[in-house]
């Protein structure tokens, strides 16, 4: 049997090489099926992975609570349009929701930051001295604020990647210089290892961050006192995230005293809630291309049954012969299968082959990161196989059942 | 000497439609081990119809056909391939080479349906191709050969299993006389030297001459069955 289903791979082959412009129309349907398949899944991974990426930049298993709709009188607020939440708050969820393993908040501002002559609008941050941590930031130089500065106020600041590039010349050291922010003098104390985009698209390393008790002493100026933009938590455990939030709601309604019927006047959000919106988002995507890619693959099963149908006609009388000399139905049927087969495991190879090319090209053209691994070249592959062996079993079952006589008087 | 073909009462109907075309109505035929058997009659009267019976390619619609003793007609599709493959050599008026496979690789096709061995298979083809005198055209394509060429490759092809049988319609139907002669006396030499039994359909008496024994048939029934002048002078081999 072996050497039966080399010999038969090899005629096989040399068959099909007779006539290349049939066999690579042929094979055209299965190779743009496969290509497509394979850069589809490989822009999806891509996007998957730089996203996850992005998340995981936010920190470890972190909760974001944002102010949010009050009603009053039946007007409704927009998203952190009313200050609702306040340091307190936080003092107090970390007291009262024992799962928190950190809580921080942070308030941030666009303002001008001045150094040597540069001059720059950048964010800043007013930060709790859990927030870094809780951020999952890292220092490049310099390291965070002690306690002591928050008591004081000190005029202390940390830069993120992009303030650094924006303020300083290239090579010069950031840490111990002095920057102006809204003319406050401020002394570099850290600078923070890039995070690069934000989950939503923003750049994380446009940040200066800055004691809280200085931001609202000494530069964003107090309507509110002790009134944040947004508190942070974080759990141990990723599993703890949502009974975390479930508590942290509880504790935030009562503080806040709101009534059974009431809206919540804040919003939680969880990673893996942020997470998930861009998983949905490229999982429609990937769907789509999904439906395109299948459709082309039909389209080219059907081009290798129709061809082979043509052949097993054509070869009518070669079939008969092959009978007359001692082939069996399962000689005939083998021989056919394995002409599909061989077309549509060349077509899912060069498939294979214009969908890397294809990912690549999205890569440096488009700029989208795109991974390529390898089960999906092996699941392409043996794809590949088995539309060659559904698609070839009607024509090789038609030649594996003629009569010999019958095929040998086919003219 | 033992029967190697035997048929008792071989009846083949053609349905077409409403029409009814009995093309072999009750033949009875006992062929021995090692005889060289003409099988004549004019067109139409059933030759080619029998021969497809004979060579397991075909069944007939009634009675019994023995090959070597077993019933033929009880045997499934892939024993009657069996057959084919290790008992029967077929050869056909129009050569029935596969195209553009060389003339090694047709020889060959018997043993690579066998399974042996592609070296084994290259051997006995090389070895069966230049039994009819074709060493030195195996890599031929069966278009670069001649006609006279084509049937001796096909000849080698239905010898090249070592077969019992060997079944040859009109092999020389396409021939011209100096071909058809060369064909000729490789059969013969086959028959004479390896006792391979032959069945030989032809419409030219000369052709006929060269077996010793003649069977005429006519509307699917066979009209005369006799000894040739050469088939008496062959006789004491038969014994
Ligand atoms: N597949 C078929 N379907 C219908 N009728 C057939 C078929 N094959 C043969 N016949 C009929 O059976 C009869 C015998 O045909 P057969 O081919 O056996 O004749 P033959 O003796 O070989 O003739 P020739 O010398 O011309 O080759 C003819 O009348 C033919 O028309
Ligand atoms: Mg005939």
């Amino acid at each position: 049997m072996p050497t039966f289903l080399l010999l038969t791979a090899l005629t096989a082959v040399r068959i099909l090489s007779r006539n290349r412009l049939r066999t690579g129309l042929t094979m055209l349907g299965i190779v743009i099926g496969v290509g497509a398949v394979i850069a589809m899944v490989s822009i999806g991974e891509g996007a998957k992975a730089a996203v996850a990426e992005r998340v995981a930049s936010m920190g470890t298993n972190v909760i974001l609570i944002l102010p949010g709709a009050v009603t009053t009188g039946g007007v409704r607020g927009g998203q952190g349009g009313v200050v609702t939440l306040t340091t307190t708050d936080a003092v107090e969820l970390k007291k009262r929701v024992p799962l928190l393993r950190e809580t921080g908040w942070a308030r941030r501002d666009v303002m001008q930051i001045v150094h040597g002559n540069k001059n720059w609008n950048g964010t800043v941050n007013g930060i709790s001295p859990g927030y870094l941590t809780i951020r999952g930031w890292s220092f490049t130089g310099g390291g965070p604020f002690t306690q002591q500065d928050l008591d004081t106020a000190a005029r202390v600041a940390v830069l993120g990647q992009t303030a650094v590039d924006n303020l300083f010349e290239p090579g010069e050291e950031p840490v111990g210089a002095i920057i102006r922010i809204n003319h406050v003098p401020f002394r570099v104390i850290g600078t923070l290892a890039p995070k690069g985009q934000s989950a939503q698209g923003m750049d994380q390393d446009d940040v200066i961050f800055i004691p809280f008790s200085t931001a609202e002493r000494k530069v964003f100026g107090t309507y509110f006192l002790g009134s944040v933009g947004a508190l942070f938590a974080s759990t141990e455990r990723p599993e703890d995230l949502a009974p975390a939030v479930g508590q942290i709601r509880e504790v935030l309604r009562q503080r806040h005293r709101l009534q059974p019927d009431q809206d919540d006047d804040f919003f939680i959000r969880t990673q893996v809630d942020i997470g998930k919106v861009h998983e949905d988002t490229s999982e429609t995507l990937t769907v789509m291309l999904f439906s395109i890619a299948s459709v082309s693959l039909l389209v080219g099963g059907i081009g290798i049954m129709n061809i082979l149908l043509v052949s097993v006609t054509e070869r009518t009388k070669e079939i008969g012969v092959r009978m007359a000399v001692g082939a069996t139905r399962r000689h005939i049927l083998i021989q056919f299968l394995v002409e599909a087969m061989t077309l549509s495991v060349f077509g899912g190879c060069l498939g294979i082959l214009v969908g890397i090319l294809g990912a690549r090209a999205t890569t440096v053209v488009a700029g989208w990161p795109t991974i390529i691994s390898p089960e999906t070249v092996v699941a392409a592959f043996v794809f590949s196989v088995a539309i060659g062996l559904f698609f070839g079993l009607y024509p090789a079952n038609k030649a594996a059942w003629m009569n010999p006589i019958d095929a040998l008087r086919y003219e | 000497m033992a029967a190697l073909i035997s048929c008792e009462d071989l009846w083949k109907i053609y349905r077409l439609g409403d029409v009814e075309v009995q093309a072999l109505r009750g033949v009875d035929l006992l062929i021995k081990e090692g005889e060289f058997v003409a099988i004549m009659g004019a067109s139409g009267s059933g030759k080619s119809t029998l021969m497809n019976i004979l060579g397991c390619l075909d069944r007939p619609t009634k009675g019994c056909y023995r090959l070597q003793g077993v019933d033929v007609g009880g045997l499934r599709a892939d024993q009657l391939a069996e057959i084919r493959n290790r008992r029967i050599g077929f050869v056909f008026q129009n050569f029935n080479l596969i195209p553009r496979t060389s003339a090694l690789e047709n020889v060959q096709l018997p043993l690579f349906y066998r399974g042996l061995p592609l070296r084994q298979q290259r051997a006995l083809a090389a070895e069966a191709l230049a039994r009819v005198g074709l060493q030195g055209r195996e890599n031929h394509y069966p278009s670069q050969l001649s006609g006279g060429q084509q049937q001796r490759v096909a000849i080698a092809r239905a010898l090249v299993a070592s077969p019992s049988l060997l079944l040859a319609d009109e092999p020389t139907g396409n021939l011209d006389t100096q071909s058809s002669l060369e064909i000729m006396a490789i059969l013969d030499r086959l028959n004479k030297e390896q006792r391979i039994t032959i069945v030989l359909v032809t419409h030219e008496t000369d052709i006929a001459a060269y077996a010793e024994r003649e069977v005429v048939m006519k509307d699917g029934r066979i009209l005369t069955d006799r000894k040739t002048p050469s088939g008496a002078s062959a006789l004491p081999v038969e014994a």
